[in-house]
Order: C-alpha cells, then structure tokens, then sequence
C-alpha cells in the first residue's frame, strides 16, 4: 500500500508554511515588520479588499510572519487553516464570537483554565452568551446540558490544574449527535502529544505563549480550524450560513465550504475585534515550534521522573498526573497519549494551605509565576492566583483544593528538579 | 446559490453575486467544474474575482457533491449532458472551467452538446486518467487514507512546505478536508469514471469552441506529457504553461489562472 506523501510532524515542525524567501534567500522566517502592502492596482486593492483574491492588505488581518505560524499550526494540527491572536484568551474570544451569537448558549467543561471560565462564566453573559459547566468526564453531563440555543461545546483535552483527559471521540459523539461543533483547548497536549481533530474535535484552541512557544518569552494564541463541520446544516450558525452584509453579502459556507470559519474569523474577527498578534512575536513563537517535538519528549521524560519522586515522598498527599496509576483516567491516557499526558501535574502537600506556602518559597530552581509550558521548571498556588477569581463552591467543583500546587515541569537535567522539590517538600513540613 | 436540473436541486458558488436566467447583460456565464470527490470551493480563488469583474460565475457542486442533491451520475456523457441542462438552466450557453473530472466532462460537453458551450479553459488534465490502484480503492472503501493519498499527490511539491497564497490556510489540508467530508462512495465513483473514460481525445478533435488549457508541469496525477495528446489535437487552443504548479493550478498559482480566464473570455 502506498504511502500519503506528505512531509511527516517533526518535519512540518521545522517547514510547514515556509520556503525561503525567494527574493533575498532568507532561510530563517523573516519578521516582516510592516503594518500595511502596497497593492498592485486600484483594482487589486479592492479585490482584496472584498475577498475576491488573496493577500496580505493591513496586519491587523494578515501578515507574512505570522501567516507562517499559522499555516504551521494548523498543518500539524491536521486542520485546514488557522488564525493566530495577541493570546490564547483572544483566540477563544475569537472562536466564541465567531460562532455565537446574544442568545446562544455554550456547555462547557468545568475544568479549565481560570481565565477561560471568567471569560465564559462572567463576561460573555453580559453580551448575551451564557454557558453551562458540567464535568468533563461524564458525557451524559455534556448531553443533557444541551439546550435549543446551544451553538456550542468546548472543554480542554487536559484540564487545568487537574489534568482531567477528556475523551475526545465521546464528547465530539456527543455535540455531533445534537448538530454541534466541539471547540477544545488542547494548550497543555500540543499537537505533539495529540491531535484532536484527528479524534473528532472541530475546533482547536492554543495558548502558543505555552508549550508550543516553550521558552516564556511572547505571548499568542491560535484558532485551528478542522475544516470538518458542516456549519451549514441545521441552520444553527447564521454567521457562516446566511448572507453576511460586511462583505456585500458573502455567504461563508458557500464560497469557502470547509475553510468557512477560518475565513470569517479573520475576515470579520480580526478586522473588527482586531486581536492580531505581531509579527515579532509570531517569529518567536516559531523559535519554539521549531524544536516542539524535541522539547515535549523531554519535558514528558523529566515529568515522569518528578511523579516518580513526588510519589514515594513522604511530604506529598496526592499526585495528579494521568502518568500515576491513581488518576481516574490513567487509562484514557495511556490510550490517547501514548507519548505522555504532558508536563503539567498537580499535587497536594501534608499541612495544607501554610505548608503549600512554604514549599512555594522554599524552591530555588523553580520559578514562582503565572505561567506553564516553559522550558524552565515553573510552581504555582492556583487557590491564590490563577483561579484566585472563582468562588470557593466552583473551586471545590473544579477539584482545586487550597493545598494544591500545580507544577509546569521544565527542560533542567531531571536531578536537579528533583532535588529542588524534595528540598522544598522538606521545608514546607518544618512549622 | 439553488436552482433545478432534472428535478434536483444544485447548489452553486455564485460570488454572492446573483445569478438569474433571464440576465439580458452581455456579461458571459461562466459554468466552473470540479474535480473528483471536490466541490465548488476549489474555484474560490477564481468564482468571486469572476463574479466582481464582468461575469457571470457558477462553480457548482456536481450532482451527489458538496450540497447538491444526489445521487451522482456514474459517467462522463452523463456528466456532459447535465452540463448542457445546467447551461439551459441559466439561460447558457457556458463558458465552461473543468478541472481534473471536471476538464473531461467539458470536454465531453463541448464536444457533443456543442450548442451548450461557448468556450473551454481546462486544467489538470491528460488524455486518460488511470487511478493508482491503492487509491482506488481506499477510495471504493470510504478510507480517508483516499483523500490523504489525494491531498499529496494533486499539489505541486511546493505545497509540501506550504505557503497557501490565502493567509493562515493549509492548501493541502483543506484538499485532503474537501475530499474526506465528501460524500460515502462519491470518490471511489468518480475516479472509476475518470479511469474509464476514454474518449478525451476524440472528445477534443471534435471541438470548435475557444479553448485554453492550464497545464502545470509538476503535476502528478496528470503528468504535462499525458495533456499532450489533447494539446496536439487543440490546435486552437491557448496554452498556459506553470512551471512550479501540480494538478491544481486554480489553488496554486491563482493569480495566472485569473489572468488566463480574463484572456480567454475576453478572445471567446
């Protein structure tokens, strides 16, 4: 049987979405630090204009830098296009705002990043878009959330702080049987770990400032687009299937089919809400790409060898990584991950909030700050930071416990993570 | 875009410029075709630019594709003659764009319901299309391995670096997306009739029409030397030769291709 001849991932890591540059032979990305194109004719001006030909007219749109990054996301991500944003939180802004409409209505895990369920929980309500939370574990949760005005369903394929790994097939089985698409936040995977448009999601959604950024220095986020829903079906998603006035009348669905809400993202998100990332950072973000399959394999070995530490340490409650064998979906991991469930994990200290306290000051190698997915090994106390804006009900309802330390597992020679932890497990146990 | 054929509704791109059959405007009607197991949308590049600069554009899904009305019709004659009802539908005659499947039934269409077709531009086309057996059937299985096997092989080898002239899309993942999201057995149909058809080059002798051909010299499915036949029987014919493009020119190099349908439709 032949094969798809197509470059494989560690390849398109290094080269989807780039040749080198034709007039100067650059090899590297180049930044192309411009905010405007000049057009060949008036007529090309308007043709680009009205989405009649393709091209970069203002960067707030488009730009050639970051036109790399995105065409490198979506290639490994198996989509048919992507949009990059100045966040992860613009982009699921973008994808929501997209999508919904006032009056629709979202389920969505309750297990996400702290500033995802303000965003869905606090904000969106304002203009009209409520959302349900339900447990990622439990479809049946997922399905009978559904309401007539659900447009959409979005959970992460690894919950944060909890690291709870979504079924990916089940909950797509789900928002697919009821005409829904499934958005997921896939930050803490990377395309490396898993794909989820491969597993049925619609929808991917990225922090690039994270894993696939890897070194903490820039900031951006991504919508990847699975090209694979049908928008037009059911009637449900008027943006992309009615006629749209911004665009003297376009009809997304019907001049772009599978590429419909890429094109409207950029085309009205974009322009409209205009959360652009810059091309410096797009080249930065690329740095990280570019070496993404080298990282995660390092960053997984090294986690293993810190659960395997935490685990026999006496100062620690409980370890939650989908690695250790107590997870709940230890099992589920194994199947969807069979190359690690990420570098992040949670664990709970003996003494609770004071000796989390403790540990927290008492680690020298590791960095104290609101961020994961860097190459250096990174702590934090969600109760008191990142999750800091939820109530304590939804706190207990997400599983963050106020002893609870999440732990971003970093690039260092895995001894001396480890023996900054035990050093600073030791100390949190000293009143 | 809906309108009927044979009592089946057809779903078309028109640029979200209205297209009406009683339209007196001197403005030519311009009928895109697709491939095997595509859709309208691979005209993209080209349906709305047509639509905004003095055309009429249709790029229709063809029967049992994207979101006309089935069943598909199982040979390229069959084809050709829904193309002269889809001409008689809009109040034709068509210019009409093939490519790939496509090129064979406009060629057909021109060849046999000539009264139908004002002109041709074909693209990505031989005088036969034998199909790579492991394609075949991947594809008579609904295997997306078929539309995988596609996604590679249609686009020249830029394309698997990338570089989509629309910014932030993927041209070989939303081929491979078009292709997989088609119909169950749409693919395996089409490429049993592509690898059977055999009258392409008695199909071209018989034309009169205006034509032009776009011919990628990298192009795998349909390699330039299997169009020579066509072009040497095409003796009116235009030919625009690419020299980096596959078998998709429309998606690769759209901006030569929107300037060979300006230069065509302005000479037919």
């Amino acid at each position: 049987m032949v094969e798809p001849d197509h470059h494989r991932f560690d390849t398109r890591a290094l080269h989807a979405g780039q040749r080198p540059d034709p007039t100067t032979g650059s090899r590297a990305v180049p930044i192309h630090q411009t905010t405007s194109y000049v057009f060949d004719s008036v007529d090309h001006a308007a043709g680009l204009f009205n989405l009649e030909v393709s091209g970069h007219l203002y960067s707030r749109i488009s730009n050639p830098t970051v036109a790399v990054l995105e065409e490198r996301l979506a290639s490994l991500e198996g989509g048919v296009g992507a949009v990059c944003t100045s966040s992860g939180q613009a982009a699921l802004h973008l994808a929501v705002a997209t999508i919904l409409n006032a009056g629709d209505h979202v389920v969505a895990s309750r297990n996400i990043y702290g500033g995802s369920h303000n965003l869905l929980n606090l904000t969106m309500p304002r203009f009209g878009i409520t959302t349900t939370f339900v447990d990622p574990r439990d479809p049946d949760a997922f399905s009978a959330a559904i309401r007539p005005e659900t447009r959409l369903v979005f959970a992460e394929t690894l919950g944060n702080p909890g690291i709870e790994v979504l079924d990916v097939a089940a909950i797509a089985e789900v928002a697919h049987a009821h005409g829904l698409p499934l958005a997921v936040d896939s930050t803490f995977a990377t395309p490396y770990l898993m794909r989820p448009i491969e597993h049925g999601a619609d929808i991917v959604i990225h922090s690039v400032t994270k894993f696939l950024g890897g070194h903490g220095v820039a900031i951006g986020g991504v919508v990847v687009d699975g090209g694979r829903f049908d928008w037009a079906a059911g009637g449900k998603f008027p943006t992309l299937s009615e006629p749209y006035d911004g665009y003297h009348g376009i009809t997304f669905t019907e001049e772009f089919g599978t590429a419909a809400l890429s094109m409207r993202a950029r085309a009205e998100g974009l322009r409209d809400f205009g959360g652009c990332m810059s091309p410096a950072n797009a080249f930065y973000l690329l740095q990280g790409v570019e070496t993404l399959p080298l990282r995660m394999a390092r960053h997984v070995d090294n986690t293993h060898r810190v659960v395997e530490m935490l685990d026999a340490h006496d100062a620690v409650s409980w370890i939650s990584h989908p690695s250790h064998p107590s997870h709940p979906d230890h099992e589920l991991a194994a199947r969807l991950y069979p190359n690690g469930a990420g570098a992040i994990l949670s664990f709970g200290v003996h003494g609770g909030r004071e000796a989390g306290r403790r540990f927290i000051e008492a680690v020298g190698l590791a960095s104290h700050l609101a961020n994961v997915g860097d190459a250096k090994t990174l702590v934090i106390h969600p109760g008191s930071t990142t999750h800091q804006q939820m109530s304590a009900d939804d706190l207990a309802a997400a599983g963050i416990g106020e002893e609870l330390i999440r732990l971003s597992v970093g690039l260092e020679d895995p001894d001396d993570i480890c023996d900054d932890l035990s050093r600073a497990l030791r100390a949190s146990q000293k009143a | 875009m809906r309108f009927d054929v044979d009592g089946r509704s057809v779903h078309a791109a028109t640029g979200a410029v209205p297209v009406d059959g009683t339209d007196a405007t001197a403005r030519p009607l311009v009928l895109l075709l697709h491939g095997a197991g595509m859709d309208r949308t691979v005209w993209s590049q080209q349906t709305r630019w047509l639509a905004h600069h003095d055309a009429r554009a249709v790029a229709v899904d063809l029967p049992g594709h994207g979101r006309s009305d089935g069943p598909p019709l199982g040979s390229i004659a069959e084809l050709a003659a829904w193309v002269a009802a889809v001409a008689e539908a809009l109040g034709g005659p068509v210019h009409v764009v093939g490519h790939s499947m496509g090129a064979f039934i406009g060629l057909e269409a021109a060849a046999h319901h000539a009264d139908s077709v004002a002109s041709l531009v074909l693209m990505g086309l031989g005088a036969a299309m034998p199909v790579h057996p492991d394609l075949q059937a991947a594809a008579d299985a609904d295997d997306p391995l078929a539309a995988d096997l596609m996604a590679g092989w249609m686009h020249g080898p830029d394309q698997k670096f990338g570089v989509n002239p629309t910014p932030g899309m993927t041209m070989t993942g939303t081929s491979r997306a078009v292709i997989e999201t088609s119909p169950d057995g749409v693919l395996g149909l089409d490429l049993a009739m592509c690898a059977a058809y055999d009258g392409a080059a008695d199909a071209a002798a018989a034309v009169t029409c205006p034509t032009t051909l776009v011919l990628g010299r990298l192009d795998r499915m349909t390699p330039r030397r299997a169009a020579q036949p066509i072009v040497d029987v095409l003796a009116h014919a235009m030919v625009v030769e690419l020299a980096t493009a596959g078998h998709a020119p429309m998606m690769e190099e759209p901006d030569v291709v929107r300037s060979a349908l300006a230069d065509h439709l302005a000479r037919a």
